[in-house]
């Protein structure tokens, strides 16, 4: 595989945008990426849309129609949240394997007013929901979040404080959907949404779009002066373990990409010096610590508590506001999570720049169950 | 057909999930789960496979009856969940005791106060109607009740 560089990124604020609609705002963020790379979309060889809600209706050509049709190859992606870091990694590839210089991934996902579930009524007659357990999201991260405490003691308050960490991060980032604190007491006495998560431990769902351009490295070198490397973009699904898929393992998919990811950009946990991860619900930022070797088995509750996590900190986690703040416009969020990354990487991380931030991981997790996990180095 | 036309002598309980069988007797012998075994590396498996997710067997399997009992692994009170739906409710992973585990709704607790005590809870199936299809047959579902120290 060779070298391959990020050259341009751009995200929209996530949020509410009832007056456009999704391939409009794919169109901004695509022209954003390329504006960014000071390139132009004649020289994209390749295009790949990340959108689970419209991937079967040819967006990432609708796009192209909205802001240059090339010709060229584009590809479609769903793959639940990890949709849009998918679609960078399939990007990464078709870069990475020598069959194109220049590649684009784009994200995007118009959730509208699909409400907190992203669900609709029990309108299937022989829907399981509420009758035999829960498939709903808050629910599932609650199970995840339960068996931690089981496993370690952790509290409901140890997860609220997750909580508290992002949406404190959220205020120095004007891309995120809300840029509100929540103290502790706030979190712990929100509306219940599935126990132990709060309102305030659930990512909200929205509009949003990013995009991001890569090239090879001798590409690259005619383009920017800084470019920000893939050290490793790693894709898996979840293998084999006895009580999945009645209750779905979150673990197991995260820690073999992580092993992967590490192994493949020569580096460990150690040397990270920034990460976002899949914060869709606060149960789900601290299994990951463990999952990601971010602290020791059974150690995440502690990593809080101590604020390690925070910006600033041993090792700052979601310093965007997470997805718990940032919103999770579902095939938006992947590729988000890389520009938030690249940003940092290149010291235009603004008010909540983690101060000379050399190696960042993004992490993000589709559930049914996908997990990428991209390194990026300066 | 619509509800007004299936005649009674054409409705049947129907169970929500292919891995529940109502015996031809239901509710007079009683429903339960089933599934099925990899004759290769003894993995189970909730309704029939075509193939083993663990070791890519394609079998032989050996069909299976579950029992009725199991404990609490893990759970979520839900409190937000779709329209039509009472909530809330504790929606558990119950490992049955046959070694296999099931999403269940689990009545029998205090709701209102979810800890780590609710783990390892001992629970028992019951079945009970919770809808009725487009062709007027009742749809049963499987949900569990504490046992403990009854």
């Amino acid at each position: 595989m060779r070298d391959v560089a990020v050259v341009g990124a751009t995200m929209l604020k996530f949020g509410r945008y009832p007056d456009k609609d999704v391939v409009t705002l794919a169109s901004e963020a695509a022209i954003g990426a390329l504006k960014d790379a000071t390139c132009s979309i004649k020289d994209v060889e390749i295009v790949v849309s990340g959108n689970l809600y419209q991937s079967n209706a040819m967006i990432g050509q609708r796009i192209m129609k909205e802001i240059g049709a090339t010709g060229v190859p584009v590809v479609n992606v769903a793959n639940a949240c990890a949709t849009g870091s998918t679609a960078f990694r399939e990007a990464w590839m078709a870069v990475a394997s020598g069959a194109y210089d220049v590649a684009m991934a784009i994200g995007s996902e118009q959730m509208g007013k699909m409400g907190l579930l992203g669900a609709d009524g029990a309108s299937r007659e022989y829907s399981t929901e509420g009758v035999m357990g829960t498939g709903l999201m808050p629910g599932v991260f609650g199970q995840a979040g339960v068996e931690h405490m089981r496993k370690y003691g952790t509290t409901q308050e140890q997860f609220a404080k997750v909580a508290v960490k992002n949406h404190k991060h959220s205020v120095n980032n004007p891309y995120a959907q809300y840029q509100i604190e929540t103290p502790l007491e706030d979190v712990l006495n929100a509306r219940p949404i599935a126990w132990p998560n709060t309102l305030y431990m659930c990512c909200p769902t929205g509009d949003g779009a990013a995009a991001a351009v890569l090239m090879s490295a001798e590409k690259a070198k005619q383009f920017t002066q800084k470019p920000i490397w893939v050290a490793a973009s790693v894709l898996t699904s979840d293998p084999y373990t006895p009580r999945n898929p009645t209750m779905f393992d979150i673990n197991t998919v995260t820690r073999i990409a992580a092993k992967e990811a590490y192994e493949k950009a020569g580096i460990g946990p150690e040397d990270l010096s920034q990460v976002e991860l899949h914060d869709c619900f606060a149960t789900a930022e601290l299994l990951h610590y463990e999952n990601l070797q971010l602290c020791g088995e059974g150690e995440a509750g502690r990593m809080i508590d101590e604020g390690a996590t925070y910006v600033g900190g041993k090792i700052p986690v979601n310093a965007s506001g997470g997805l718990l703040s940032k919103g999770h416009p579902l095939g938006a969020t992947g590729v988000a999570n890389i520009v938030e990354i690249v940003w940092h990487l290149r010291g235009e991380a603004g008010a909540r720049q983690v101060e000379g931030s050399k190696v960042g991981l993004a992490h993000v997790i589709g559930l049914g169950s996908a997990c990428t996990i991209n390194i990026l180095k300066k | 057909m619509t509800q007004e036309a299936a005649t009674a002598a054409e409705k049947k309980p129907n169970p929500i999930v292919p891995f529940m069988k109502l015996p031809e007797k239901y509710p007079d012998e009683p429903a339960y789960l089933w599934g099925v075994v990899c004759k290769s590396c003894n993995a189970k498996y909730l309704g029939a496979r075509t193939a083993c997710g663990n070791c890519g067997s394609t079998g032989p399997f050996e069909k299976t009856r579950f029992g009725d009992e199991g404990e609490i692994y893990s759970f979520a009170v839900v409190h937000q969940t779709v329209p039509g739906l009472e909530a809330p409710y504790v929606a558990a992973i119950v490992d049955l005791d046959d070694g296999v585990s099931v999403r269940a709704n689990v009545y029998g607790l205090d709701i209102s106060k979810p800890g780590p005590e609710w783990f390892g809870k001992r629970v028992k199936m019951f079945t009970e109607k919770v809808r009725v299809d487009r062709e007027g047959n009742d749809i049963i579902a499987a949900k569990f009740k504490v046992t403990d120290g009854k």
